[in-house]
Order: structure tokens, then C-alpha cells, then sequence
């Protein structure tokens, strides 16, 4: 084949594998959420009170202290876990008792959950302990609706009063 | 006798091998259709690496076109790219464009280069490194890519940044999950951009620095393409993105999700199942097949040939083999014998593929030295030039007729499968000039072809290149003045391609018995001239 034609056919091939991955790069498109569906997020960050407070050191335990760290009071860092219940429409949705982060434990407990549910109005109830074994000394219930591709979320911030929903 | 016969046989586990196989088929397939299209030297697919380093720079430069009208921030990015695409789009937009399907298709040349690497059987040996560093070059181009689908923040990017802060919070190296971020509009920030735009500018340095070191064991890195080749790519790039501009998705809303998105299924394939198998499925297949491909140079069977070795006597540090091994295997250092030369050659054995073009190389490889035991000045252990000679030898007495061909054929092309007459080498340019000086000059056949493996994608990179200059008197060692080129052919064919070889064979011969006859008729009338001129 002449080199004067060979150059469009080289154009055109390679224009029709970029076409191709033109078309790769946007097609077909993919649906994460189901139709008529909504997203609620129960997602919050929260760091229950120290196990127990800080105490006096006694002299024998300073002793043992290089000079430089001997603090006048000992301060345990790790924290206890939480407990969560989250409820929809009565039925119990998420129960854990959440962990701490961090190597220490010394973090906040971390909750993160997505609840992909038909669009419609849901009875919510949620509820935090800041000890595995303690009362709910936070509670919340409401009636939310969610809408098509909506995304609810219900945070946490003690300093706002507690759960917020969003 | 090593190196008569067919081509050498691997013992790969069967899976391995019928992939291998399958594959090899179908890339010769396509790298002939293309060798036609393209001629050799435009072979796009002859030079992935060299594409793969083109692409990278389209998109480095468009996006530093790019980044001049980009602002960071949760509205300003949004309106900024859709000033691009919008009001500017005769010049930021195709930018913008260039920006993302360069990087698209980098994703496709990589792929497609690694593949054809692993069909090849070209990650063992002194090998591991460059098939080793390319495994970190994928992560950080996927990286780079997902990270510049942040920055658009519209609400494919919105799917990304929710997906990907869910994938990075499994691990608990985060003070506050990364998701938290996308939970509502108040909970994004804008600082969140300017820490996106750092790391989309300093991961693909990264995987630049990455690039330079994969090529870092390969003597003459191929890493730019052929202008022509270049202008076209560019030409379509230019063409496909005024036809199919890239556009953004609707502006993100942290208060829906983004239930239909347009993705990438070039950079994004494994977002769905992110979703579809959990976080930690995902990161095991992730770094299970990392590691299983990282290890595949070290995974059975280990054949090793043995390497090139350096005889002292022989060598006078001519540089030859230094410049022509593809692999930077040999080098040269002081002379240690007390000779008279500078140099003498050395050989890293954890480099040396055992290709033999330094054998080829180097000017002592003359089959015509009247020495018992025939050394050169740096052979191959497995095939020395002693077992050359005789390997030719007893090839030409397989040889009969007339119309005798002997074969030089490299084992990874069709010749390396051809039965009688033929001795094979781990690549034609092993072959050194003088050889087929002597096989003519001694008359152990009528003609010589050289039998490479195809003729853009050599399988020791250089030996076509090399053999080639060798023969037109381009390159040291060069074929004498002496020699009939008649009577010498050139043939690259790939194993797949043995009716093409044998068709080319056969009409050199032909050629040859044309040449014979030419031959014996001048003689002829040169004896009967004599005879009339005697009587006269």
C-alpha cells in the first residue's frame, strides 16, 4: 500500500482505539444505589471518659521513674469501649459495643454504618453508652424521611447535645 | 550438539504455559497487522514502554495547562473545571481532555505491555528487576488517576472520594475516618483540596522517578517513540476529544448520593466491587496479586543459561560487546593480565540473559582461526563459538542438492522451529559476520539465511537492530565486501509465522539455483572461450 494512504488507515486505527477507550472511560454507567432507594449514615466519632482518673503517684513509683518523666500524677489513657443500638422502624438495625482506636486505646470509638433503604418515613432510635455496661446516657428518637438517592445522616457531638441528624 | 535443531522447550506449569501460549498468539496477530499498517519502526506495539513514557508526559503537560485556571476549593474546583470545559473549551477543555484520556490509555499501554512481557517469558533472570519495578509504577498511576478524579468534585468524584475514604479507613492510621469528611456539605473542607492537588502532583512524580528506575537495567532505554508515530497519537488524541469531550458529572451534593455514575472503567474497574466484597476483600486481591507478581521471576522452573564469560587472552577491550549488549551486562575495566591494552571486558553475571550478541560482537568470533580449541574473546558457556563451528559443519552435512540453505536462526522466531540445516542461537545477532564469510568461502552451503525473531519486537531488544547494521557495513563487526549478499538472506518471522518463513525460504532457494546456473553457464562459456582462444 502506498505511504500516502497508509497514513489515514494509521489515523483512523488509531483514532478508533482511542474511541474506544473514550468511550471506556464514561460508558456504561453503574448505579451504586438501587432505584427508589435512599442512603442513611449512621456515622459518628466519639471517645467515652477515661477508664479512671487521674491519682496521685506514691513515691515508690516516681523512684522507679527516669527523673525527667516523674509527674506529680498518674493519668490512665485508655478509654472504655461504647455501646451503640440503632433501631428502624423497631427492628434492631446495628448493636456493638465499639472499641477505642489507637494503640493505647486512648482514641474515640469510631462508628461508621450505611443503610440503604426504600425511600418512605422511618421510626429512628439510637442510643450510646459510654460504658459497655452502663445506662444509655444518650438517646435519640425521630421520624425521618428519606427520598430517592437522598443521603440522612446522624452524627454525634456531645458539646451540641448529643445525636444530630443531618 | 547444543544449538542444532529446533528451538528449546520450557517446562512451565501447564496453566502458565497454555496462557502464555494464548496470549503470544494473539499479540503476534496483532503486532503483524500492525507491522503492515505501521511498517516495523512505527509499531506501536513494538514499543509500549516508549508510549507508556509519551502518555505520561500529555498528561503531565496538560495538567500543568490545567492547573493555571484550577481552583481548589468545594465550589471553586466544580466551577473552575466547568469554566474549562465550558466557556474555554477550544483550548483548556481539549486540554482537559488530552488530560484524561492520555491517562486512560496509559492505563491500556501499561497493561498491554505487561502482558506481553509475561507472554514472553521476559521476567526471569536478570530480568526481575525491571518486571519488579513496574509493579509499584501500577499503584501509583492508579493513584495518580483517582486522585485527579477528586479534584474535578463533581459527582463521579463524590462517588470516588466516599468509596476510596471507605477502602483507607480500614486501616486505623487515620485520627478520624476519612468518610467523616463526605458525610454533609459542612463537613467537607476546603483544605481537603489543597492536600488532593499536592498529592495528584506528587504521586505522578513518584511514578515518574519509578519510570527512570524501571529502565535503569536496559542498555539504550527505547523512551520516547518515533515523531511520526508520536504525531499521530497526538492527531487522534486531538481528534477524540473534540469529538467525545470530557465533561464533569453534576456538581457534588454531600445531601444525595450519587446513585448512576459515568466511571472509568479504565481507572475504576474495582470501585463496584469495593463495594459488591467488602474493604478487605478488595485489599487482599489487591496486594495478593502484587505479591504473586512479584514473585513470578522467582517461581519455578528455574532455567538459567550460563552466562557470557570473558577469555583475557582473547580480549583487548574493543569496547564491541560493551556497546551492543542490550542489557548493560558487560562493562570495561582495567587490564589485570599486564597486557598492553587499557581494558578488558567483564561480565556481571546478574545481568547477563545469555543473548550472546557479544559473542557476535566481538571481532575475535572469526570461525576462520586455525586454532585446535577455537576461543574468542568473550563466548557463551553454553554455546561456545568452538561448538558453533561444528554445529555448522554438521548442519551443512544434512544438507543435499544443489539448492543447499543453511539455516542461522534465532530460537524465538520461526526459524528456531525449522528441522535440518539449521543451527539456532538464543538470537540471531550471536551470529558474528565472519560466519557466514566462512560458511560460503568453504562451501558448506549455497546460501545463509539469518533467521530472526520478528522484526520489530526483537526478544533480546537489540539483536534485529544490530544484525541488521552488521550486514549493511554499519556496525562493527562488519559482513566483508567479499561475500555474495545473493547469497545471504535476511528473514524475521515470529514462531507463529513458519508459512510466511518457509515461503521466503523457498524462493531464496530458488534464487539460488537461478544464481547457480548463472554461475555455471559463465563458467561454461569461459572455458569454451579459452578453448577457441587456445585453438586459435
Amino acid at each position: 500500500m502506498k505511504e500516502a494512504l497508509k497514513m489515514p488507515l494509521r489515523f483512523a486505527v488509531l483514532a478508533l482505539i482511542f474511541m474506544g477507550v473514550a468511550a471506556l472511560s464514561n460508558r456504561p454507567l453503574y448505579r451504586s444505589l438501587p432505584e427508589g432507594t435512599g442512603m442513611l449514615t449512621l456515622s459518628f466519632s466519639h471517645g467515652a471518659d477515661r477508664r479512671a482518673a487521674c491519682r496521685k503517684a506514691t513515691p515508690e513509683e516516681l523512684a522507679k521513674l527516669p527523673p525527667n518523666m516523674r509527674r506529680p500524677e498518674i493519668c490512665p489513657r485508655d478509654r472504655p469501649p461504647i455501646r451503640v443500638e440503632f433501631d428502624i422502624d423497631g427492628k434492631r438495625m446495628f448493636e456493638a459495643e465499639v472499641p477505642p482506636s489507637g494503640i493505647a486505646s486512648d482514641g474515640p470509638s469510631r462508628v461508621h454504618q450505611r443503610f440503604v433503604l426504600p425511600a418512605g418515613e422511618y421510626e429512628i432510635a439510637v442510643r450510646m453508652s459510654e460504658r459497655p455496661d452502663g445506662d444509655f446516657t444518650w438517646h435519640e428518637e425521630r421520624t425521618i424521611r428519606i427520598d430517592p438517592s437522598n443521603s440522612r445522616v446522624i452524627d454525634f457531638r456531645a458539646n451540641a447535645g448529643g445525636f444530630v441528624f443531618h | 550438539m547444543a544449538g542444532v535443531g529446533g528451538r528449546r522447550r520450557t517446562n512451565d506449569w501447564p496453566v502458565l504455559r497454555h496462557a502464555k501460549k494464548g496470549l503470544r498468539r494473539i499479540f503476534d496477530l496483532s503486532e503483524r497487522g500492525a507491522e503492515r499498517l505501521f511498517s516495523p519502526v512505527l509499531n506501536p506495539l513494538a514499543q509500549l514502554g516508549a508510549l507508556s513514557f509519551f502518555l505520561f508526559w500529555v498528561v503531565a503537560v496538560s495538567g500543568i495547562y490545567l492547573f493555571i485556571f484550577f481552583d481548589t476549593g468545594i465550589v471553586d474546583a466544580y466551577s473552575s473545571v466547568e469554566w474549562i470545559s465550558g466557556q474555554h473549551w477550544y483550548h483548556a477543555g481539549v486540554m482537559r481532555s488530552f488530560h484524561r484520556y492520555a491517562s486512560d490509555l496509559m492505563v491500556v499501554s501499561v497493561a498491554i505491555h505487561l502482558l506481553r512481557e509475561f507472554s514472553l517469558d521476559r521476567y526471569r533472570g536478570t530480568r526481575w528487576f525491571s518486571w519488579v519495578t513496574g509493579i509499584p509504577l501500577i499503584w501509583f498511576l492508579y493513584i495518580s488517576g483517582i486522585t485527579g478524579y477528586w479534584l474535578v468534585w463533581d459527582m463521579l468524584a463524590q462517588y470516588v472520594a466516599v468509596v476510596s475514604a471507605k477502602l483507607l479507613d480500614v486501616f486505623p492510621v487515620f485520627g478520624e475516618p476519612l468518610a467523616r469528611n463526605f458525610l454533609t456539605p459542612q463537613h467537607l473542607s476546603s483544605r481537603f483540596f489543597s492536600l488532593l492537588v499536592f498529592l495528584h502532583i506528587a504521586v505522578p512524580l513518584i511514578l515518574l522517578l519509578g519510570m527512570w528506575i524501571h529502565t535503569q537495567r536496559i542498555s539504550r532505554p527505547k523512551v520516547n517513540p518515533p515523531r511520526l508515530l508520536a504525531a499521530l497519537m497526538l492527531s487522534a488524541l486531538l481528534g477524540v476529544s473534540l469529538w467525545k469531550p470530557t465533561l464533569s458529572q453534576g456538581p457534588a451534593d454531600l445531601t444525595h448520593v450519587p446513585a448512576e455514575v459515568g466511571l472509568d472503567w479504565l481507572f475504576l474497574p474495582l470501585y463496584p466491587l469495593a463495594e459488591a466484597w467488602g474493604e478487605w476483600s478488595l485489599w487482599g486481591l489487591l496486594v495478593g496479586v502484587s505479591v504473586m507478581l512479584a514473585a513470578m521471576p522467582w517461581l519455578p522452573p528455574f532455567r538459567r543459561a550460563p552466562v557470557a564469560k570473558v577469555d583475557l587472552p582473547n580480549c583487548n577491550g574493543c569496547n564491541r560487546c560493551v556497546e551492543d549488549c542490550p542489557y548493560e551486562a558487560i562493562r570495561l575495566v582495567p587490564r589485570t593480565d599486564g597486557e598492553p591494552f587499557p581494558h578488558q571486558a567483564e561480565v556481571n553475571a546478574n545481568l547477563c540473559v545469555s543473548c550472546g550478541i557479544c559473542m557476535g560482537a566481538c571481532p575475535s568470533s572469526t570461525p576462520f582461526r586455525r586454532q585446535q580449541d577455537l576461543k574468542t574473546g568473550i563466548d557463551l558457556t553454553g554455546q561456545p563459538l568452538r561448538d558453533v563451528r561444528e554445529s555448522v559443519v554438521a548442519a551443512s552435512a544434512e544438507l543435499k542438492g544443489t539448492r543447499r540453505v543453511l539455516v542461522l536462526a534465532c530460537e524465538h522466531g520461526a526459524g528456531g522451529g525449522d528441522l535440518g540445516g539449521v543451527v539456532t542461537f538464543p538470537c540471531v545477532a550471536m551470529v558474528p559476520p565472519s560466519l557466514i564469510d566462512f560458511i560460503l568461502s568453504k562451501d558448506l552451503a549455497e546460501g545463509v539465511v539469518a533467521a530472526g525473531c520478528s522484526e520489530s519486537t526483537c526478544y533480546n531488544r537489540l539483536g534485529g537492530e544490530w544484525t541488521k547494521q552488521r550486514f549493511a557495513g554499519e556496525r562493527d563487526p562488519y559482513l566483508r565486501k567479499r561475500v555474495e549478499r545473493e547469497r545471504l538472506a535476511t528473514i524475521w518471522a515470529s514462531p507463529f509465522e513458519s508459512r510466511r518463513y518457509e515461503a521466503e525460504k523457498a524462493a531464496f532457494a530458488a534464487r539460488l539455483e537461478t544464481l547457480e546456473k548463472a554461475a555455471q553457464r559463465a563458467a561454461t562459456e569461459g572455458e569454451s572461450d579459452t578453448r577457441l582462444e587456445v585453438e586459435a
